[in-house]
């Protein structure tokens, strides 16, 4: 697949998107399509919070910051000022003696009031942390997979699996409330991190980290695995979609749903190829027998933002290469490359694009 | 006296013949320095080139340059080149050629485990880099988790290799350290109390006794992981009722006091220089002292802020960032004992002391990034991004490499007899800081606008590129810089000027000797009344030591004086063992023990196991003296 | 060979000093003193790693506590044998050859018993090292301290030869001193990892 051709037809993609919001289409599948073209010049930057967790962190850390610059200001003073007096060469000069230790004591004490002082104000932030003003209604189970997310609604309780909504490497949350994230995984370490929204959580086998996150603004937030979790621990990327809670209801109903059953004739043989093919020992798509559980759930992955836990963005062209070869766009990767014949791989595309 | 045959005697009984075998044998505690020396910068260029493939790869994004398999064997095999196999052992070899020195003894208390403890030091990294020219290096990062490193994420060799090329290093550092401690405790110049050593015993005592105490840790963590590959036993994979964090407890109760193994003896390396360019005594010898032992203390109470995203309990984690800022005092006191000794003093700019200013400066940026990252919600946001990575190399090449560099400037004329050039010394230093800064301060920002470390390459559009090309820059200028100071060496060794025995008209003991130093040291060994022995005449206190003249103790044997440990009251004559070639054997043959693991030769490992045994009951196998006391 | 101490000026007035000096005095026993401590260290945190898998493993150990009529045995044998090792010293201190030669031959067939039941132990255990993480651990630990003793009998047996060989005296033993200091060690720790491995169990549960 040419790199540029998929790109322009990305491209082409997010105006259509965005067009169609312009139009004031509200399908909830696109609506994060939208936030992606607005998003994805953005740095997921800890500079630019956008929760009030996050908003904590940030004025913590300009506080370090400004505490660190004052230091190295005032340390490289000191270190600069004695130089007056410098001469060239040993030889040039009797050897000094005396000279107090007071200035010592009085440095050491001073900075151990500010060491204090961050201490108590990096506690007084930890506490804040430990949990949201009000209680979250909604908890998402999040397993790290090598090197995938796999996301699972849950009642509001952590009690079960929301009716069929799992999802990968998208997260949809509604703003302004907060929701709580069981972190696990499937394999090695890996580590949550959306840096708009809070600071990161380790997924540890054998372990639940349960923690919770929340959106102020609505918009979409690039989060990434922080912990080295192999080969291609660079592409282990997600997506948090913050949306209006009307907006995130009607996903989740849409996500719910199985999947849309074949249109078109394409389509048709598509589902047919698909599930005659091996894709289904590793894949699942809710409403036909493909129920393999080692890669990312296909129910909606027409609507997904992006393909390869954010390798790609989701466009026909880098699907159609992901099919083909996934090897070549995530070596190492847990899918196998296929060499489907072309026109099974147009079919198998075509259906894939109509899970949406 | 008659100086000179009692010197030309010395000279023959302690010479080494300079043969293959004087090559093998020699136990000359200034020769295993050298060698220590040497192979640890090979090091440090090794795992440099290293660095300059990365930058390489991750000067633009989506690059293709590198495949994820070569990269992150890169970066592992950086990191641990840099950590283990040159920070610590250029600083041994530091203290291997001047610790006698300093002390104003004729040697190690166990000259033959000196060299025994550089050969393994050597093989250990040989071991490693065949696994690398085998293209099974290890890839999972220097501090290597759990599960990722269990057998059924790693299979191949890799794995082996990373435990055994530590374990072996870990047997010479603990010999090492062991060999350090008592020597300073034993071998002190008659007269040298413990408040009259030269700083720079306090930071290579302080790292030993961590080794001593920390290195274990490592080594049960690594063969739990070894037997895991070999012999399929769990530790740290949950299936079979193990844990990961185990590892990672292991692991950072040994690697956060090691982080302050490898800086403490650059600090007191500085304790010495930082008087010399300064022309005066230190001011706060006693702070500095404590504060370094501090270090060494505090350091064993914080390793968890490795672990702040683990998910344990905020109160748990709360007395680990305690720790981390208390940890942050005793530095404060060596910062201000050498701002205040500077301020004192008339500072002289020689590249040693560039280098030392410099230093100061990049330990404080290091080190507020370490206050940082201590802060538990702070380190959330940072921690396994290119923020930390960015705090260690400020702490790493700040506080290890640019030390290091101050005391090559410094004692190098010592070792090889012949001045640098300070002209180029100093264009060295201002390359080299000026790259530092350029490659390793934007990657702060780096890390606050999210980008994570360990990842072979980024997607465009993220606000990183830019930074990263910067960042590749500096690393090329910083690169070149240390170029200009092998250049400088080389210079030395052929052009530079004659340094005569005490070209920085400095204090302590190492200058009362030529420069180089005779195989035997000091002819009399010196007896030591103050802090500053060869400049207390000018000081207001007078004469009080004899460093050139007193007791000449035997020239028919080897040995040396033994004082008490605390006091350096006179105890003992201590009697040193010839050359032998033993070690060497030894070291041999536990490094074939090594291979055998590695590769389940298990025909090889148990051959090695026996000679092993033959050459050590070879080695202790002394006859009794033809008389006694 | 006399030491010569040359004393021109204001040196200290001149005292002949031992050679190598006192047991306690030596570099070598400051040695053996420091590769106690970085033993000693590892042993703890062996242990570390048990506990903390006990602490976090609802059941543990898996199969029960352990039986612990052998090891009860053991520790006897164990501690026992630090009174011939003991004997041994005291005897070269005083330059009885013979003794310290017999010391050491007790020494070893105690350690050898010791080796011998603790095989025996192993083989009537119903885990092996693969079983799982407590499997593991309870092999690693009584086999890390299996391969002291073993190389505590063969410093012992160097001793034993060397002392055949002539090369101790009242005043030149100091091989024997950290041998037999060694082999204490040996013993101390097997306190501990009895204590941690046969008895906690018990306690615990
Ligand atoms: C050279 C070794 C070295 C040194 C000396 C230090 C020094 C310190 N380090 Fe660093 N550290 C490393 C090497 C080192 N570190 C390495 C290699 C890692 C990464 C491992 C990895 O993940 O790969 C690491 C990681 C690391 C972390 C984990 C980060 C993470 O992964 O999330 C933390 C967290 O607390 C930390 C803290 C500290 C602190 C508080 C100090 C303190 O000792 C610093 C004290 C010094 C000063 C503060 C400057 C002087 C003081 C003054 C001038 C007084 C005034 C100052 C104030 C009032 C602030 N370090
Ligand atoms: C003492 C320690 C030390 C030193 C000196 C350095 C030096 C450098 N380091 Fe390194 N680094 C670490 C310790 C160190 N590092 C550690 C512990 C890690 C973590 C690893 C991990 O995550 O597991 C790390 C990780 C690390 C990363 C992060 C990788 C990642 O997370 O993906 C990067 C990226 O830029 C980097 C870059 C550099 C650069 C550019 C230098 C430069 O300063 C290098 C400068 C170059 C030289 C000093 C050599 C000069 C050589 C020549 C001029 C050629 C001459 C050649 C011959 C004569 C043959 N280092
Ligand atoms: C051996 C297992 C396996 C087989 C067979 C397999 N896949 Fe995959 N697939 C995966 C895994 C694992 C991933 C996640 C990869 C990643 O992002 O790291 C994946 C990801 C995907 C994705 C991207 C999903 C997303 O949201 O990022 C698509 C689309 C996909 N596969 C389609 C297919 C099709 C079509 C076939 C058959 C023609 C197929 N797969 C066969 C394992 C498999
Ligand atoms: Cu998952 Cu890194
Ligand atoms: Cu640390």
């Amino acid at each position: 697949m040419n790199s540029n051709e998929s790109r322009a037809r990305g491209h082409a993609r997010w105006e259509r998107l965005r067009g169609s919001v312009r139009a004031g289409t509200h399908r909830a599948s696109l609506a994060g399509g939208v936030l992606l073209a607005a998003a994805c010049a953005e740095a997921p930057s800890t500079l630019r919070p956008a929760s009030a967790p996050a908003h904590r962190l940030f004025v913590l850390q300009w506080w370090l910051i400004g505490i660190a610059l004052a230091v190295m200001l005032i340390i490289g003073v000191l270190l600069l000022v004695p130089l007056r007096h410098r001469i060239r060469t040993v030889a040039d000069a009797p050897l000094e003696e005396g000279g107090s230790t007071r200035p010592i004591a009085i440095g050491v004490v001073i900075s151990a009031l500010i060491l204090i002082a961050v201490f108590i104000y990096s506690a007084v932030v930890l506490a804040a942390d430990a949990k949201p003003d009000t209680p979250p209604k909604l908890a998402v189970k999040v397993i790290g997979h090598r090197w995938w997310w796999e996301v699972q609604y849950l009642n509001a309780d952590s009690s079960d699996v929301h009716e069929n909504v799992i999802g990968a490497n998208e997260i949809h949350i509604p703003v302004g409330e907060p929701v709580r994230i069981l972190g696990m995984s499937a394999d090695v370490i890996h580590s949550f991190w959306v840096p708009q929204l809070q600071g990161k959580i380790d997924l540890i086998p054998g372990q639940t980290n349960v923690f919770w996150i929340r959106a102020d603004t609505a918009g979409r937030y690039r989060g990434q695995c922080a912990e080295y979790c192999g080969l291609q621990h660079a592409h282990m990327i997600f997506w948090v979609v913050a949306q209006s809670r009307a907006d995130f209801d009607a996903w989740l109903a849409h996500a719910r749903a199985p999947a849309a059953a074949p249109k078109t004739p394409i389509e048709t043989e598509g589902q047919q190829a698909f599930l005659a093919s091996s894709c289904v020992l590793c894949h699942t798509v809710r409403g036909t027998r493909a129920g393999g559980t080692l890669g990312p759930d296909l129910t909606h992955v027409g609507s997904r933002l992006t393909i390869g836990a954010g390798t790609l963005t989701n466009t026909p062209g880098n699907l159609a290469g992901w099919i083909e070869n996934a090897q070549s766009i995530k070596p190492g990767v847990d899918m196998p490359r296929l060499d489907l014949p072309p026109a099974t791989l147009r079919q198998i595309l075509a259906y894939l694009e109509s899970l949406n | 006296m008659a100086t000179a045959t009692i010197e030309t005697r010395l000279h023959r009984l302690w010479e080494t013949p300079h043969s293959v075998y004087g090559f093998f044998a020699s136990t000359d505690h200034k020769s295993v320095g050298k060698r220590y020396l040497v192979t640890a910068f090979v090091f440090l260029l090794a795992g440099g080139v290293e660095a300059m493939v990365m930058r390489a790869q991750l000067i633009k994004p989506a690059n293709h340059f590198l495949s994820p398999e070569a990269y992150n064997q890169l970066f592992t095999m950086h990191g641990m080149t840099m950590i283990f196999w040159y920070a610590s052992p250029i600083l041994s070899g530091i203290s291997n050629y001047f610790f006698p020195l300093w002390i104003g003894a004729r040697d190690f208390a166990f000259p033959r485990m000196n060299m025994f403890s550089y050969w393994t030091f050597l093989m250990s990294g040989i071991v490693l880099y065949t696994g690398y020219i085998a293209g099974v290096a290890p890839d999972r990062g220097w501090f290597n988790y759990t599960p990722l490193a269990d057998p059924l994420y790693s299979p191949g060799l890799n794995e082996k290799f990373y435990c055994i090329a530590l374990l072996l290093l870990t047997v010479s550092t603990t010999v090492g350290a062991i060999n350090f401690i008592v020597t300073a405790f034993k071998l002190r110049a008659p007269g040298m109390s413990i408040g009259r050593m030269p700083l720079a015993l306090y930071g290579t005592l302080t790292a030993s006794f961590a080794n001593i105490f920390a290195l274990p840790s490592l080594s049960a963590s690594l063969a739990f992981l070894y037997l895991e590959h070999q012999f399929g036993l769990h530790f740290f994979d949950v299936a079979g009722g193990g844990r990961p964090l185990l590892w990672q407890h292991l692991f950072w109760i040994f690697a956060h006091p090691w982080v302050y193994v490898i800086v403490l003896p650059a600090l007191s390396f500085v304790s010495m220089i930082v008087p010399t360019f300064s022309r005066r005594p230190i001011i706060g010898y006693t702070w500095n002292a404590l504060g370094v032992v501090a270090t060494g203390v505090l350091g064993f109470g914080v390793w968890v802020h490795h672990m702040f995203a683990t998910g344990l309990p905020p109160m748990a984690m709360s007395f680990f960032m305690a720790g981390s800022m208390a940890v942050v005092l005793p530095s404060a006191i060596s910062i201000f004992v050498w701002l205040v000794t500077i301020w004192h003093g008339r500072p002289v700019m020689s590249a040693s002391m560039l280098f030392v200013l410099g230093f100061i400066f990049l330990f404080v940026i290091g080190g507020v990034d370490g206050v940082f990252t201590g802060s538990i919600p702070a380190d959330w946001q940072v921690t396994d991004s290119y923020f930390v990575v960015s705090h260690i190399h400020y702490v790493l090449i700040g506080i290890n490499v640019f030390p290091i560099l101050a005391a090559f400037y410094y004692w190098l004329p010592k070792i090889t007899g012949r001045m640098m050039s300070e002209r180029l010394g100093k264009w060295n230093f201002w390359i080299m800081f000026i790259g530092m800064n350029i490659a390793f301060f934007p990657m702060h920002n780096l890390g606050l606008l999210g980008m994570p470390r360990r990842i072979y390459t980024y997607q465009a559009g993220l606000g990183w590129t830019a930074t990263n090309v910067v960042i590749s820059i500096g690393a090329y200028i910083f690169a070149f810089g240390t170029l200009l100071f092998v250049l400088n060496f080389f210079w030395s060794l052929i052009d530079g000027p004659i340094a005569g025995p005490n070209p920085w008209d400095s204090a302590s003991l190492e200058w009362a000797t030529p420069s180089p130093p005779p195989p035997y040291n000091f002819a009399v060994i010196p007896t030591v009344r103050s802090r500053d022995p060869l400049w207390e005449e000018r000081l207001g206190m007078g004469k009080r030591s004899d460093v050139f003249e007193g007791p000449v103790i035997s020239d028919e044997e080897k040995v040396t004086m033994g004082t008490t440990p605390l006091d350096g009251l006179l105890q003992q004559v201590v009697r040193f063992p010839e050359d032998s070639v033993y070690p060497f054997l030894t070291a041999l043959a536990i490094t074939a023990i090594c291979y055998g693991l590695i590769l389940g030769l298990w025909g090889l490992a148990l051959g090695g196991a026996l000679f092993t045994f033959f050459f050590v009951t070879g080695w202790l196998w002394y006859a009794p003296a033809p008389v006694e006391l | 060979m006399a030491t010569t101490i040359v004393q021109p000026g204001n040196t200290p007035p001149a005292v002949t000093l031992p050679v190598n000096g006192k047991p306690h005095h030596t570099s070598g026993w400051w040695g053996m003193i420091l590769l106690i401590c970085t033993e000693a260290a590892l042993f703890a945190f062996l242990l570390f790693s048990y506990f903390y898998l006990d602490a976090q493993n609802t059941l543990w150990p898996p199969p029960g506590p352990p039986d612990i009529n052998l090891a009860m045995i053991n520790t006897i044998i164990l501690v026992l044998s630090s009174v011939p090792a003991r004997l041994g010293t005291t005897a070269i201190r005083r330059g009885a050859r013979e003794m310290l030669s017999l010391s050491i031959v007790v020494t070893m067939s105690l350690g050898l018993a010791f080796l011998i039941i603790e095989a025996i132990e192993w083989s009537t255990k119903s885990f092996t090292p693969q079983t799982d993480a407590y499997g593991s651990l309870f092999f690693t630990i009584t086999g890390f301290h299996y391969a002291h003793v073993v190389v505590g009998m063969l410093m012992l047996l160097v001793i034993l030869l060397r002392n055949w060989a002539g090369h101790f005296s009242a005043r030149r033993h100091l091989a024997v001193e950290n041998v037999m200091l060694y082999w204490h060690f040996v013993g101390v720790v097997w306190l501990f990892v009895f204590t941690t491995l046969y008895v906690t169990p018990h306690w615990w549960r």
